[in-house]
């Protein structure tokens, strides 16, 4: 049971409470008929499925009933980071590597 | 006022049957046990206003002021006036719960305050009751019920969450120390009823008026 | 004679209080305090069950959740049975009856006790797959015989009368465990204020500390536990649960605990109380303080009753005052194990021997014993015990560890009680079941909590620390972190006095060696109860599985309500041994929630019965039920399905309730179709763009009927939308598709296009819905409302307010039949008085009331599709023959048109909606069924649709049904075949969708 921090009710609510809605940060194209058969079947069906960091897209439902972004480790189940529709991950693959990177290079 | 359709939906006399109308909550009042740990009642037929708005926009927070006379209150909170309450729900939406009949004036005067603005006001009366528990053992038996916790310490007196309760959502406030109101849906009613009276048998029910 | 193993003093028993109790038929007494392990032992039971496999007779091994063959079905009658409750772990309370699990027929004389005996050869592991499977048509058979034989514990046939719930709790810190780690750090913890769970699986609190020798500030260590309890009571921020197993550690720092709380009452619950609580607890900080179980040895004819754990039998001399023998012998590996010796020693018995496989151990406790005559055995071990149904000799002989070989021929002793210490495991399990590895530590011979994302820390035993002091400090010191990470100020505190006493090392020994080679010794067991045997483990390696989970797996080492809890180290250890490498490289199985098993009652909690689901009902449910309604479930609805007269079935009822609404009216509760109120300048704009049609033109006062697509083009969901003024429209949804609908139209507002100004608000509760449809519906109306219902004042596709019934009311004209029809909405809480005075006023119209079966019927008739039957998330508005639904030309590239534009949306041949019109008019087509072109193909033949909706027309007079045919509207006129299960086939001509009133005069009238 996960703990969830929504960032509209500024608070830690039970995973009960929400809905996943699959990999965020996809944007329905600008003129889908400018699409070819392929990018829209991209759009429409194909999704990211990381080991590691992955940005995905909740609703609080039973709550405020707002969307939101959570970026979620896949495999330790960690949520490192809630944040509104419109707004931008702080915390990414490529974050993660470079203060890894970092740590390693103060230790070694 | 012209772009939108406000209407008088509730008749000045006819009969009217609550959510818990079917439980004839009124024949039980007395009879539940002595001492009981939870005393229920049914705040029924009051008028309830779904609103919508930029609270970021002063002139929202200051047009519901002058019609209602009660600030908007801040995130997971209720403010009341007299039988009047206004709950946050959402960073765009407010419960406005006003006495029975009252619904249709005060949706009026809020349009009137709120003119020009991008906002929606929807009567929802007829779709949700209040449910008032009472007692010493009421957080029991919410702790039964949700997940969201009710420890004074994160659930003091003036607020107010929607969340998971059994296997459905409603909204708790808290309005006294041992005093908190379930917003229902109808539809959901005699599930919530059922649950109520299941989950409080530990402790004793009493239906009170 | 009674209680024969019973001492006459001590023990925290009460003797004043005694307690008959049966087991298998037997009549016995115990005393107030006791589990029913101790009871049973305290009246010389010696076999509580036969084993899972080889079908042995096994007794109490341990005193704690780690017993692997008291496992007992408890209940008096068929509605109070519970399965798999450890006679270690159950108090006893008076008229307790309990029956082995896996006895069958009886414990004693065992039919396939001689089976296993003569055919212990043929069922080594890995037995059921090798030879259970083949042929697979006989594993049912098998099947049945050996569930029966070994006997995995049985369900109640019959309604659990107890109630059961759960109680979510939230805390700063939740101590797992109430020994002396957990005590200490409930304590640090508490102090500071925090909100503490204290959570222990026993009956009280204490741990190790209610039958230790040990003393603290000078006193027996159970007077310090009686002031901690005191003291942790007073705190009104502390919830302390005894007779509670947390069961589980998941996610985020969320722990169930299973708590017992009337078991030690008695089988039933008292009146109005709750039986068994789940408490789901989320928590800021957890400290684990499980403690250790005691390893046995692992050696030759291990499992005869009356060889038990060393500490097993100090709890049970020290705490229930029970014997479960009288001539002791020892075999250990390390110190703290000579306790038993002394409290048999102090309990007046009989300590034959010491075999302890060091060469010279001094430890203070052994010093001790050794004072007190006691003759130990060093460089040595009981390699084999004697006895078939309890133990009459141990044979100790000197062993070489090093070269795991026997180096003396020994001796055999008389005795009747083998008691083995092999070290001590940490109860790693909650450590562990969110993936976090155990590590070996050689120092400790132990596997010890892993590295772990949780909230959590460690304290006491279960991470090595096993000294009295140590562990109390270690656990003040967790308490006081835990405390503080989440916020709070510790406060200073003391903590008791523990005598230090000087120990020495144990020396590794898991399997004890024997003069045969293992796999022709007598058996060796490592897990007992899944009958695992060292010979086994080796055999599974000999036949490279080499992994730890595929030895696991093969063997069955540590399935099951066990959980490795007795046998994983040793079973480990032999894998390592045998496959030559080391048990840090051999590595550990994880371990799975539960750690105990766990009552169906308390995972069910109260969502059981009228409760297990919420049923939503309308403001005319009461009416619908006074008639004489048959409900169906449509979500989580109930709708009036029809409403029978004078014993009539669902055809009869459909047929008359049908012929209502085409020749007179009838009335439908169409409360549940979900209802969305949407406001603002760009309302319309955004109906654009969620419907596939367009609404840019749609006046007020007006209704229209929309279709919803996703992105790829599949029709997801329909409905009315009526225009109530320029920027205000009210949408309605089916029933099932109310909540996906607004979800909908959330996440694309949300999202995509946050810039339109828009609101939704569900409204599906607040409006109950009353449809009146049939030719009479104009004359009924008009009868209780003011409102103009001239067919020029109030057209088809219109809505007008009004009275209805005296109360307000929105009428939309509207049609779901193809009748004259009216929708009236009122606001719910006055629509059973308006429902009623319609009723009333249609007497004389012949009025109906009709339910979901013939509103299905009457829809098919005119060809109207059901989202979710006719459609299945492959159907597009064209494959419906809706291309008049759909806007071609609208500006914004709305959701579902770019998809409905690939390909495969507009290659010729896709299935299309068409009515099929069976050859046979009373033979109605089953929905579901495929149909094919050619009936006379070979199997398997190709299909070309299938039926969605099929019905007998008690209108048309004939069957009638839709179906998705492979270009079906090329093909009207043509013939399809519906090849039936039972041979049969039913040839239908394809015909239009609309069967009943093809150009929509009786809607317009």
């Amino acid at each position: 049971m996960l703990n969830i921090y929504c960032p509209h009710c500024s608070e830690m609510r039970s995973e009960e409470e929400f809905h996943a809605h699959g990999q965020a940060h996809i944007a329905r194209p600008e003129d889908p008929g400018a699409c070819s058969d392929a990018e829209w079947g991209d759009y429409i069906f194909f999704r990211d499925n990381p080991r590691g960091i992955h940005h995905e897209l909740w609703v609080h439902s039973a709550g405020c009933r707002k969307f939101f972004n959570a970026t979620r480790h896949t495999v330790t189940y960690e949520i490192l980071e809630t944040y509104k529709i419109g707004e931008k991950p702080s915390v990414t693959e490529a974050s993660v590597a470079a203060a890894k990177a970092s740590a390693e290079g103060v230790t070694a | 006022m012209s772009n939108v359709n406000v209407y008088k939906q509730r008749p000045d006399a006819a009969q009217a049957e609550s959510p818990l109308f079917h439980a004839s909550l009124h024949e039980l009042v007395g009879k539940g046990s002595r001492n009981a740990g939870v005393n229920l009642r049914e705040k029924k037929l009051l008028g309830h206003l779904t609103l919508r708005g930029d609270a970021s926009d002063p002139t929202f927070a200051s047009g519901v002021h002058s019609a209602l006379g009660m600030e908007l209150p801040v995130a997971l909170t209720l403010t009341s006036s007299g039988d009047t309450s206004l709950q946050w729900m959402s960073p765009d939406e407010w419960l406005l719960i006003v006495p029975s009949g009252e619904e249709f004036a005060v949706e009026q005067k809020l349009r009137e305050a709120l003119a020009g603005q991008h906002i929606s006001i929807v009567n929802v009366s007829g779709g949700q009751t209040l449910l008032e528990l009472s007692g010493s053992k009421v957080r029991e038996v919410l702790m039964k019920s949700t997940s969201y916790d009710v420890h004074p310490s994160n659930f003091p007196v003036g607020k107010a969450v929607a969340t998971h309760f059994a296997k459905a959502q409603l909204v708790i406030r808290h309005t006294g120390e041992h005093t908190w109101e379930l917003v229902i849906r109808r539809s959901f009613s005699d599930y919530f009823w059922l649950w109520l009276q299941d989950a409080s048998a530990e402790f004793g029910l009493n239906i009170s008026q | 004679m009674s209680q024969i193993n019973r001492l006459a003093s001590g023990g925290r028993v009460d003797r004043s209080q005694p307690l008959s109790f049966s087991f298998n038929g037997e009549s016995y007494q115990g005393f107030a305090g006791d589990s029913l392990a101790a009871a049973l032992l305290a009246n010389g039971v010696d076999i509580v069950g036969r084993s899972f496999k080889y079908s042995r007779p096994r007794g109490i091994v341990a005193a704690g959740s780690e017993e692997p063959n008291a496992v007992l079905q408890i209940g008096s009658t068929e509605a109070a049975q519970i399965p798999n409750v450890r006679a270690t772990q159950q108090a006893l309370y008076a008229g307790l009856v309990a029956n082995s699990t896996n006895g069958w027929p009886s414990v004693n004389t065992d039919m396939m006790g001689i089976l296993g005996k003569v055919g212990g050869k043929m069922m080594p592991p890995g037995f059921y797959y090798k030879t259970f499977m083949y042929p697979q048509n006989l594993w049912l058979t098998y099947e049945k015989y050996i569930r029966k034989a070994a006997g995995l514990g049985r369900a109640p046939t019959e309604v659990d009368p107890d109630s059961y719930d759960y109680l979510n709790q939230h805390c700063d810190v939740l101590v797992v465990g109430a020994g002396p780690a957990g005590l200490a750090a409930a304590l640090a913890a508490g102090r500071s204020g925090a909100r503490v769970i204290l959570a222990d699986e026993q009956e009280e609190f204490g741990g190790s500390l209610l039958d230790t020798r040990e003393q603290l500030e000078g006193e027996p260590a159970a007077k310090w536990v009686a002031k901690a309890v005191a003291e942790l009571e007073g705190m009104p921020e502390v919830t302390l649960l005894p007779r509670s197993t947390v069961n589980g550690y998941h996610d985020h720092n969320f722990l169930t605990i299973h708590q017992r709380m009337t078991d030690h009452l008695g089988e039933l619950a008292p009146m109005g109380s709750v039986r068994q609580r789940m408490h789901r607890v989320r928590a800021k900080r957890v400290v684990l303080a499980t403690g250790a179980h005691e390893r046995p040895l692992v050696y030759a004819n291990n499992d005869v009753p009356g060889n038990m754990l060393a500490g097993a039998v100090s709890t049970y001399v020290r705490r229930y005052a029970v014997l479960p023998g009288r001539k002791l012998v020892l075999s250990t590996n390390n110190d703290y194990a000579y306790r038993v010796v002394l409290d048999w020693l102090d309990a007046g018995q009989q300590v034959v021997a010491v075999a302890d496989v060091r060469a010279n151990p001094r430890g203070a406790w052994v010093e001790e014993v050794r004072a007190r005559g006691v003759r130990i055995l060093t460089g040595s071990a009981v390699v084999e015990a004697r006895g078939s149904k309890r133990v009459t000799g141990a044979r100790i002989c000197a062993i070489d560890v090093a070269s795991f070989k026997v180096t003396s021929p020994g001796e055999v002793l008389d005795c009747d009680l083998i008691v083995s210490s092999g070290g001590y495991s940490p109860v790693v399990h909650l450590a562990s079941h969110l993936g976090g590895r155990p590590v070996w530590q050689e120092k400790l011979l132990a596997f010890v909590p892993g590295e772990g994302l949780q909230k959590r820390v460690c304290a006491g035993a279960v991470k090595g620390v096993f000294a009295l002091g140590d562990t109390l400090a270690d656990g003040f010191e967790a308490g006081v972190l835990a405390a503080s990470e989440s916020g709070f100020k510790a406060v200073i505190g003391t903590l008791p006095s523990a005598e230090m006493r000087h120990e020495e090392a144990s020396l590794a020994l898991f399997q004890v060696p024997h003069d045969k080679p293992t796999a022709r010794a007598p058996k060796q067991f490592v897990d007992f109860q899944n009958d695992v045997t060292a010979a086994g483990i080796e055999l599974a390696t000999r036949e490279g599985f080499e992994s730890v989970e595929h030895v696991k797996r093969y063997t069955a080492l540590g399935f099951g309500t066990d959980q490795g809890k007795l046998g994983n180290i040793n079973g480990l250890a032999i894998a390592a041994r045998s496959l030559g490498i080391s048990i840090e490289q051999m590595g550990t199985t994880m371990f799975r929630p539960n750690y105990t098993p766990v009552t169906f009652g308390a995972v069910a909690g109260r969502h059981c019965g009228a409760l297990f689901e919420p049923n939503r009902y309308t403001a005319m449910h009461a009416w619908h039920v006074a008639n004489g309604a048959e409900f169906e479930d449509v979500g989580q609805w109930k709708r009036p399905w029809y409403f029978p007269k004078n014993g009539e079935d669902l055809h009869a009822a459909v047929a008359r309730e049908c012929l209502a609404v085409r020749n007179a009216v009838g009335i439908l509760d169409a409360s549940t179709l979900g209802k969305i109120d949407i406001q603002g300048p760009d309302a319309r704009e955004f109906l654009n763009r969620v419907y596939t049609n367009a609404w840019t033109k749609l006046d007020v006062g007006k209704a229209r009927y929309g279709l919803m697509c996703k992105e790829d083009g599949m029709v997801f969901d329909d409905g009315v939308t009526a225009c109530l003024a320029d920027n205000h429209f009210l949408m309605t949804t089916t029933t099932g598709g109310a909540a996906r609908v607004l979800d909908w139209l959330e996440i694309y507002h949300q999202t995509e296009w946050p810039e339109l100004k828009v609101y939704f608000t569900s409204v599906t509760d607040h409006w109950a819905t009353m449809t009146l449809s049939g030719p009479n519906s104009r004359k009924l109306l008009a009868e209780v409302t003011d409102i103009d219902l001239d067919k020029e004042a109030f057209p088809f596709m219109t809505w007008k307010e009004g009275e209805v019934g005296g109360v307000p009311a929105r009428v939309f004209r509207i049609s779901f039949t193809g009748e004259l029809s009216y929708e009236v909405n009122v606001q719910a809480d006055y629509a059973m008085g308006v429902w009623q005075k319609i009723i009333e006023a249609g007497k004389k119209h012949g009025l109906t009331p009709y339910g979901t079966e013939t509103m299905h019927v009457l829809r098919a008739e005119k060809g109207f599709i059901i989202v979710g039957q006719d459609t299945d998330g492959s159907v597009t508005p064209d494959d419906l023959n809706m291309g008049w639904c759909v806007g071609r030309t609208k500006p914004f590239s709305w959701i579902g048109w770019r998809g409905m534009n690939r390909e495969d949306c507009v290659r010729e041949q896709r299935k299309q909606l068409v009515g099929l019109k069976p050859l046979n008019p009373d033979q109605v087509l089953p929905e579901g069924a495929q149909l094919v072109f050619d009936p006379n193909q070979s199997i398997p033949m190709t299909m070309v649709g299938h039926v969605t909706s099929s019905y007998m027309s008690a209108a048309l007079g004939y069957s009638f049904a839709m179906a998705v045919v492979k270009g079906g509207l090329q093909r009207i006129g043509e013939r399809v075949f519906a090849p039936l299960v039972d041979g049969s086939v039913i040839e239908a001509e394809i015909v239009s969708s609309v069967f009943y009133d093809p150009k929509g005069d009786r809607q317009n009238v």
